[in-house]
C-alpha cells in the first residue's frame, strides 16, 4: 500500500465528515420550533403557572446554550466544539452532558447490533452461497430460499410480532427493556443472563429481517461466480467441493459482501431507532428518538456526529482492508 | 463436469484399462488433473483472481493425496512454471499481473504440474494472438516430448491442426465425421465437410474471397434425420435424408461416416 494512497483516504474521511457534519447542524435548525421555550413551558405548566418575566428566563436559557447568537456564529462554535469532541449540554436532560448520556446508551446499543450484524452477516452469506451453489441439497435450492420472505418485512413489525406471541401470549421471555427493573445491576452471572435473555427478541427481530438482505446480495454473486471461467478450470483441477466452494467461490463472490458489512457496522452506533424503540431498548437509538422528539440540538448533533465519524472510520478501515482481500485494488493506488 | 442436461449416452471413455464412465464422482475427481488434465480456452478468466499463481498449482496437488510435504509441492510448482518458461517471480504474482499469454502459459503449468498422461487442451491458443499463438504451441509440443502425454488439441484452426497433430478426428454435431492421420486427412479427405474444412482455409498471396461453409449447425436437440450434414452438404444424395451413415475404416487407420464411399 502507498503512502498516497494512505493519504488520499484520509483526506476522503475528513471530507466526509466536514460534509455530514454540517447538514446535520443545518437540518434541525430548519424548524421554527424552540426547545429551550418548549422545555421551559413543560416546567412552568407542572407548577400550574408561567412566572413572570418567562421571556427572559427563555433569552438567558437561549444565551447560556450560545442560542442567541447568528446562525453563522452557531455553526462555526458548534464545528470547533465537534473538532474538539467538545459535545456540550443536553437541553431535554440539562444538567446532564450529552457525552454522559450517549455514554450510558451506546454500551447498550453496541452490545446488541454488533452481535446481531455478525449473526446475521455470517448467517445471511451462508445461506447465500448455500443457496446458490449448485451442489448443495434440495433443502438449501428450495426450502430456505421460501424463508427470504421475511426480509420484505420491517423489523419492527417482527418485533411486535415477537412481542405478541412470545412475550406476552406465551410469556416466555421479558417484553422489553434491557434488563429487568427490580433486579439491580450488579455484575455478576444472573445479571447477565438476564440481559441475555431481554436481548434474545430485539436480536431475533433483526437478525430475521435482515439475513434475507445479506443471502440475497451473496447468492446474485455465488450465481455469477459460478458461471466464470476460473470455475469450470478449478473444477478441472479435481479439488475437492469445499475448497471450489471456499477459496474460489465464497472467496470470489464475498468482495462486495464486505463492504456492505463494513457500512452497516457503522449504522450500529445510530442504533436501530425503530427496533430499539418497540422494545424499550436503553440504547442510542431510543436517545435519539427522544431527543428529536424534544429537538435536543445539541443530544442530536452528538449522536449523529458520532454516527458520521463511525462511518467514516469504517469507510476508512474498509478501504485499508479491501487490497487485502481483493488484490487487484492495491495497484489502483500506485 | 458435465452439467444438465447434458448426459453420458452411452460407450466407453479407456484410459489404460479403467472406464472412467464406470468410476463414482470421487474417483473421477481424483483421476481428474493427476490423469488428465484440461488447458483452458480462455486463460484470460480461467485463473482464481484473488490467489497467487503458485498457490492455484499447489492446491490441485493438495487435494490429491500425493503424499508430499509441502515444500516438495512448492518445488514441484517451481518446476512446472520452469517448464512453461515462466520466471519464478511469476508464481507470487496475482493473475491480474500477467499477460495473456502468460496466464495461459500459467495455467498449462498448472495442468501439466502432476505429469498426467492426457492433457485436454481446449483452444488452447484462441484468443492469443499469433506469435504468443506459436511460442504456447510450441511450449506444449516440448512438454509433450518431455513427459510423454498424450495431447487431445481441440480446435477449429486447421493450420494449426496441421502443423501440431499426428491423428485427427473431425467432428460435426455430435458425431465423428471423420478420423485418420493428419497426412491422410489433408491429402485425401474423404468426409464433404472434412473437404470444405480445408478448402475454408486461407492461402497466402490468393486475395481472394474466403471460401466458408453456407448454412449453420443444426441445433442439437433437433437433429435433422439421416446424415447429421445432410441440410449443408454439396454431395447430398437421398439416401443421406433418411439413413445415418455408418462409421467405418476405409483405408487402413483412416475412418469416415459418409454414404458417397459406401459401395
Amino acid at each position: 500500500m502507498s503512502l498516497s494512497y494512505l493519504l488520499r483516504r484520509i483526506l476522503l474521511v475528513f471530507l466526509i465528515i466536514w460534509s455530514a457534519a454540517t447538514l446535520n447542524f443545518f437540518i434541525p435548525k430548519l424548524t421554527p420550533r424552540n426547545p429551550l421555550r418548549e422545555k421551559l413551558l413543560e416546567q412552568a405548566s407542572r407548577s400550574g403557572y408561567i412566572p413572570p418575566g418567562f421571556n427572559e428566563m427563555v433569552k438567558s436559557y437561549e444565551k447560556k446554550f450560545g442560542l442567541d447568537q447568528p446562525v453563522w456564529k452557531q455553526y462555526l462554535t458548534y464545528m470547533n466544539d465537534m473538532a474538539h469532541f467538545n459535545l456540550g449540554y443536553s437541553i431535554s436532560n440539562f444538567p446532564k452532558t450529552v457525552p454522559e448520556l450517549i455514554g450510558q446508551a451506546i454500551w447498550w446499543t453496541i452490545g446488541l447490533l454488533t452481535a446481531t450484524t455478525l449473526i446475521s452477516f455470517f448467517l445471511g452469506t451462508l445461506l447465500g452461497a448455500l443457496m446458490a451453489w449448485s451442489r448443495s441439497s434440495f433443502i438449501f435450492r428450495q426450502v430456505v430460499p421460501s424463508l427470504l420472505v421475511l426480509g420484505a418485512v420491517p423489523p419492527f413489525i417482527v418485533g411486535l410480532l415477537l412481542i405478541y406471541l412470545v412475550a406476552f401470549k406465551w410469556q416466555l421471555l421479558p417484553l422489553g427493556g434491557a434488563y429487568d427493573t427490580t433486579n439491580l445491576p450488579t455484575w455478576d452471572f444472573s445479571f447477565f443472563l438476564d440481559i441475555l435473555k431481554h436481548s434474545i427478541l430485539p436480536a431475533l427481530a433483526f437478525i430475521l429481517t435482515t439475513a434475507g438482505g445479506w443471502a440475497i446480495g451473496m447468492r446474485g454473486m455465488m450465481v455469477t461466480v459460478q458461471g466464470e471461467d476460473y470455475m469450470t478450470f478449478a473444477e478441472a483441477k479435481g479439488l475437492k467441493n469445499w475448497r471450489l466452494f471456499y477459496r474460489y467461490a465464497v472467496r470470489n463472490a464475498l468482495l462486495p459482501q464486505i463492504t456492505g458489512l463494513a457500512i452497516s457496522f457503522s449504522y450500529i452506533v445510530g442504533g436501530s431507532v425503530l427496533v430499539e424503540s418497540v422494545f424499550r431498548y436503553p440504547g442510542l437509538g431510543s436517545l435519539l428518538a427522544t431527543a428529536i422528539r424534544q429537538l435536543d440540538y445539541f443530544l442530536i448533533y452528538g449522536i449523529v456526529f458520532i454516527l458520521i465519524v463511525a462511518i467514516g472510520i469504517a469507510m476508512f478501515i474498509v478501504d485499508l482492508i479491501y487490497p487485502l482481500l481483493d488484490p487487484r485494488i492495491a495497484y489502483e493506488g500506485k | 463436469m458435465i452439467k444438465t442436461p447434458g448426459r453420458i449416452s452411452g460407450g466407453q471413455i479407456l484410459l489404460g484399462d479403467t472406464d472412467l464412465t464406470k468410476l463414482s464422482e470421487e474417483e473421477m475427481r481424483q483421476v481428474r488433473a493427476s490423469q488428465i488434465s484440461m488447458v483452458p480456452q480462455g486463460a484470460i478468466n480461467s485463473l482464481n483472481p484473488v490467489m497467487r499463481v503458485r498457490d492455484q498449482i499447489i492446491d490441485s496437488m493438495l487435494d490429491h493425496n500425493l503424499g508430499l510435504s509441502k515444500a516438495e509441492m512448492i518445488e514441484r510448482a517451481n518446476a512446472a512454471l520452469e517448464a512453461v518458461e515462466l520466471n519464478l517471480k511469476v508464481g507470487r504474482m496475482y493473475p491480474h499481473e500477467l499477460s495473456g499469454g502468460m496466464k495461459q502459459r500459467a495455467c498449462i503449468a498448472i495442468s501439466i504440474a502432476m505429469s498426467p498422461q492426457v492433457i485436454i487442451a481446449d483452444e488452447p491458443t484462441s484468443a492469443l494472438d499469433v506469435v504468443t499463438q506459436r511460442q504456447v504451441m510450441q511450449t506444449i509440443g516440448r512438454l509433450q516430448e518431455r513427459m510423454g502425454s498424450a495431447v487431445i488439441l481441440i480446435g477449429h484452426d486447421m493450420g494449426l491442426m496441421a502443423q501440431f497433430v499426428n491423428r485427427m478426428a473431425v467432428m460435426y454435431a455430435g458425431s465423428l465425421a471423420e478420423l485418420g492421420s493428419v497426412q491422410d486427412i489433408f491429402t485425401h479427405p474423404l468426409h464433404p465437410y472434412t473437404q470444405m474444412l480445408i478448402e475454408s482455409l486461407p492461402v497466402l498471396g490468393n486475395r481472394g474471397v474466403f471460401k466458408g461453409i453456407p448454412g449453420i449447425t443444426p441445433l442439437l436437440r433437433d437433429l435433422p434425420p439421416g446424415c447429421v450434414f445432410n441440410t449443408r452438404c454439396p454431395h447430398v444424395m437421398d439416401v443421406c435424408r433418411h439413413k445415418t451413415p455408418v462409421f467405418k475404416e476405409y483405408t487402413p487407420g483412416h475412418w469416415a461416416a459418409c454414404h458417397l464411399h459406401e459401395k
